[in-house]
């Protein structure tokens, strides 16, 4: 079913499969915000120039370069034409799959495709993209395999890129040299970019990938950084010992909240608003992927605080994605009933801008706007700026 | 014979002049950057230079008249303290020992072999060598800690005097040099943080430690040590510090207290720092000043005039006794006089029978480190600070200064280097500059541009981790580095930052001229893997197993 250009058994090689979005990036630097639909043509007849194949390009020639030479030279594993096989600089052996994108290809062809590669056996998926390929990678293979992302997108909130396409490529040898510290679960933001467009940014949580995580860097002062995962696992542990029996626990979206919801032993949705009341016997699920109504409810009857994480690169806290969390729930838990949870490198991707909070009722932005305690680590706190959108 | 050239064709490229030289005739000019390249000797471990039977020294046997008068030596020793067995020690000759250590002092950058500005926050300025003589005077390496006091006067003299000269540089009421380290001091000053609650009935209630992430993160590390809950402030993007907002959103009556470095790792001096011990004070916690930040304000400003009720120095960075990799620090602890009951014991004082140690210290936190501190720095810092007296003090600190902004200058001139926080502020001692810019253009990370600093006989230090400055370097010149250094060194960033950009891959695999190529970080964060003695390292990668007394390997 697949041919390969080379004749040597690839069996203990390690496998890249790779896709590339080849019109990933064209409406940035047009102001278009985004290439979804209509807006790809429409980037073209402005003038941009697509930019995916050479930042791939530049990604893979890392690899090559980096490459130690005594372990077994990794084998590209794509499709032909600009969604994969052009990319590839030379020096790297490809095998190309039968399977063929449409043309003009479409997000369904990265959903379709990148589910073929996975089905042919690969190590590490390595895609080109911004957020909408993100969000179509993922529903081809949800958690099936160890995913990468290369910036070449307009959006890029999710958090499953590298920092540069050089740091894809060190990062590909990492996992695939035995080198990488493990994987995390990351999180997939899908934005409605005709709203981006229009300036009301509105990234919505829609599931999560399985990335590396980041590779230690040299010339360290101290011992080992934590990594995120050692962050998260404390952040659930911290807030965990202080939850209070008979109280209710309102937990926000995202990978943060539901670490917390496992360490209190329940099983939360990842984009839901879920609740639980805390027991002498633990957690006790009251409510997955409630509605305002229900939270409306819930908090009239019950002593209740609210957990919160930061969504995506913006440092959105309230009104993007957990809308659930009305006004009126706010209003009755109130600022101190707030536990706000991220781990540090979250913060510090936010580059010193603040939090920022947008319910829809601007007095109450405004009520909750100002300092206010992060929980960064077991018995870690860092003060944030949270300012009214 | 024709004269010839030291290489002229390589006098310079048109970017960088070559280095002036002596204006003599027939003297060629010095290329730029140098032609550095490190000596590379693979020298083995020097137990896997022991060689059964060689000896150093061969002392004469005991001959039978000195027997006679003596009988055996031995026979004085306990038998529980005789070994059994010989120490498993190297065995080779005297010229052997001589010749490894030599070649390890190669295969290593030192601080008094290349312009060490980059390794900021650690203050790597110059160790007076006249200094060391003090102390390996025997009149001082002789002597023994465990000595009667009548006997070790001047010993004792040199430490009170010490601490006349630290409280007067800080205001404090009292100062202790038992701390063996920077990191010790400040774990000493959470400690009597610890002990003044306690006293007072409030342990149970002030659980939390303020600090800042530009603070040096062992304040927040030894917080944590000593138990507390640590919550950690921000800079604002504006000014580079944290604002009074943010410090009020951590301020309660579960404070104990403010851990803070003032200039912080940014460079930048937070002007409202009397303001931040105020809003503390008033809520019932203590604060500690972390003053290993010191040079550029020695004589400037002090801790007491802040409202501070403890503070530390590094003597190894603001007070010039060496740093010794790792070995014999110093860190000196001051209080005022309400804190000073829980000093570690005992304490130096002067009697009218002369200097004595006081033991009976009841509130004391007891011993961080055995003694009263390590001896041989107290006497450098001694001589170091009695060599410059006060004036001298002011000078160094605006030396310090001057030398800081100078080569900011110089970095800044560089495409793709940026001083995060607080744009245009002059910074006091140091810089944590940033190569985003740099990176996003060429995919070099500073990491590497550090490394290939290397390959020119210098190097820098990027930033504690995790990086909150993204890309970092962290410079500090100190007083003792002439414009003649900076500019160089600025020279060299230049260069290699020029490099990247002409040929990144040069620059992400360099070095090319050093003693190693790249270690695998791995290694330092796997305890299957370290070892830091012999014995770990044969166990762990040799096979072997450890010897029954070796459980700390």
């Amino acid at each position: 079913m697949a041919d390969s250009t080379a004749h040597q058994p690839t069996a203990d090689r390690p496998r890249i499969g790779l896709l590339v979005n080849p019109i990933a990036g064209l409406g940035g630097p047009v102001g278009l915000k985004g290439t979804d639909g209509p807006a790809a043509a429409r980037a073209l007849a402005l003038g941009a120039q697509p930019q995916a194949g050479h930042r791939v390009a530049l990604a893979l020639r890392t690899v090559a370069d980096r490459w130690p030479a005594d372990s077994a030279t990794p084998v590209v594993v794509t499709v032909r034409g600009a969604m994969g096989s052009s990319a590839v600089p030379p020096g790297l052996e490809t095998q190309l799959l039968d399977e063929a994108p449409e043309d003009p290809s479409a997000g369904a062809d990265t959903t379709r495709l990148a589910a073929a590669l996975v089905a042919a056996g690969v190590d590490l998926l390595l895609f080109a993209g911004g957020d909408g390929t993100a969000r179509d990678v993922y529903q081809g293979v949800g958690q099936t395999v160890t995913v990468l992302g290369l910036p070449a997108g307009v959006k890029m909130q999710s958090d499953v890129f590298a920092a540069s396409p050089t740091a894809a490529g060190e990062l590909v040898v990492a996992v695939l040299t035995g080198r990488s510290r493990g994987t995390r679960e990351a999180d997939v933001l899908d934005l409605d970019e005709e709203a981006y467009r229009h300036a009301a940014i509105a990234p919505l949580l829609l599931g999560s990938l399985i990335v590396p995580a980041a590779p230690q860097v040299q010339g360290r002062k101290s011992p080992s950084p934590p990594t995120e995962a050692t962050a998260v696992a404390g952040i659930a542990a911290d807030v965990v010992d202080g939850f209070e029996v008979g109280r209710g626990y309102i937990l926000g979206p995202g990978t943060t909240t539901r670490a917390i919801a496992r360490e209190a032993g329940i099983a939360k949705t990842l984009i839901g608003v879920d609740a639980l009341l805390w027991t002498d016997a633990g957690g006790q699920l009251l409510l997955a992927d409630a509605r305002a109504d229900q939270l409306e409810a819930l908090v009239r009857r019950q002593p209740s605080s609210i957990v919160l994480t930061p969504i995506g690169g913006q440092g959105s806290l309230l009104g993007r994605g957990n809308q659930q969390l009305s006004p009126g729930v706010l209003r009755s838990v109130g600022r101190e009933g707030l536990i706000v949870v991220a781990a540090p490198a979250k913060l510090d991707a936010l580059a010193g801008r603040p939090l920022f909070v947008d319910t829809g009722d601007t007095e109450l932005d405004l009520a909750l706007a100002g300092h206010m305690q992060v929980v960064t680590g077991y018995h870690e706190r860092t003060v944030m700026p949270v300012v009214a959108a | 014979m024709t004269a010839t050239r030291l290489d002229g064709s390589d006098a310079g490229s048109p970017a960088h002049p070559a280095r002036e030289t002596s204006p003599s005739q027939g003297i060629a000019p010095k290329p730029f950057p140098r032609r550095f390249h490190q000596a590379r000797w693979d020298e083995p471990i020097i137990f896997e230079l022991s060689q059964p039977g060689a000896r150093g020294v061969l002392p004469p046997a005991v001959d039978d008249e000195m027997r006679a008068v003596a009988g055996d030596p031995l026979a004085a020793l306990p038998p529980e303290i005789r070994r059994e067995t010989p120490p498993a020690l190297p065995e080779l000759p005297q010229l052997h020992v001589l010749r490894h250590y030599l070649r390890l002092s190669q295969e290593n950058l030192g601080v008094d072999l290349n312009i060490d500005v980059g390794q900021g926050t650690c203050t790597m300025k110059y160790s007076p060598k006249v200094n060391d003589q003090l102390i390996r005077s025997p009149r001082f390496a002789d002597i023994h800690p465990l000595q009667d006091p009548s006997t070790v006067q001047g010993a004792l003299e040199i430490a009170w005097r010490l601490e006349q000269m630290l409280k007067e540089i800080s205001g404090m009421d009292r100062v202790t040099f038992q701390p063996g380290a920077g990191s010790a001091a400040i774990f000493t000053n959470v400690a009597m943080v610890r002990a003044y609650h306690a006293a007072r009935g409030e342990s149970g209630q002030r659980d939390e430690i303020i600090t800042t992430i530009f603070s040096h993160p062992s304040n927040a590390a030894c917080a944590k040590t000593a138990g507390y809950k640590v919550i950690t402030l921000r800079p604002d993007p504006s000014t580079g510090h944290p604002s009074l907002e943010a410090l009020e959103a951590a301020v309660s009556e579960h404070t104990a207290a403010l851990l803070i470095t003032n200039p912080e790792d940014t460079g930048i001096f937070n002007p409202q720092i009397d303001d931040f011990v105020r809003l503390v004070h008033e809520a019932g916690g203590l604060c500690v000043y972390d003053q290993a930040n010191a040079n550029g304000i020695l004589g400037v400003t002090r801790a007491r005039e802040a409202g501070f009720d403890a503070c530390h120095f590094n003597l190894h960075k603001t007070f010039s006794t060496p740093h010794a990799s790792g070995g014999p620090a110093a860190g000196a602890c001051g209080v005022t006089e309400a804190l000073a009951p829980f000093l570690p014991r005992p304490t130096v004082e002067r009697g009218a029978d002369g200097f004595y140690l006081d033991f009976d210290r009841p509130q004391s936190i007891g011993k961080i480190r055995p003694w009263y501190g390590v001896m041989p720095n107290i006497v450098r810092a001694y001589a170091w600070i009695a060599s410059l007296g006060g004036p001298g003090l002011r000078e160094v600190a605006e030396t310090a200064v001057l030398n800081n902004n100078y080569l900011m200058r110089r970095v800044l001139e560089i495409p793709g280097v940026s001083a995060p926080y607080g744009a245009d502020q002059p910074r006091i001692e140091q810089v944590r500059y940033s190569w985003e810019e740099l990176h996003a253009e060429t995919g070099v990370h500073s990491e590497d541009l550090g490394i290939r600093m290397a390959d020119h006989g210098t190097h820098y230090w990027t930033s504690h981790h995790p990086f909150v400055v993204p890309e970092p370097m962290t410079l500090e010149p100190t007083e003792s580095y002439s414009r003649a250094d900076l500019d160089e060194y600025a020279g060299l960033l230049a260069s290699v930052a020029e490099e990247a950009r002409r040929d990144p891959q040069l620059v992400a695999q360099a070095p090319y001229a050093s003693t190693i190529h790249r270690i695998d970080p791995d290694w330092f964060d796997d305890p299957d893997r370290w070892a830091v003695t012999w014995r770990a390292y044969r166990r762990k990668h040799g096979g072997q197993p450890g010897a029954p007394a070796d459980t700390h390997g």
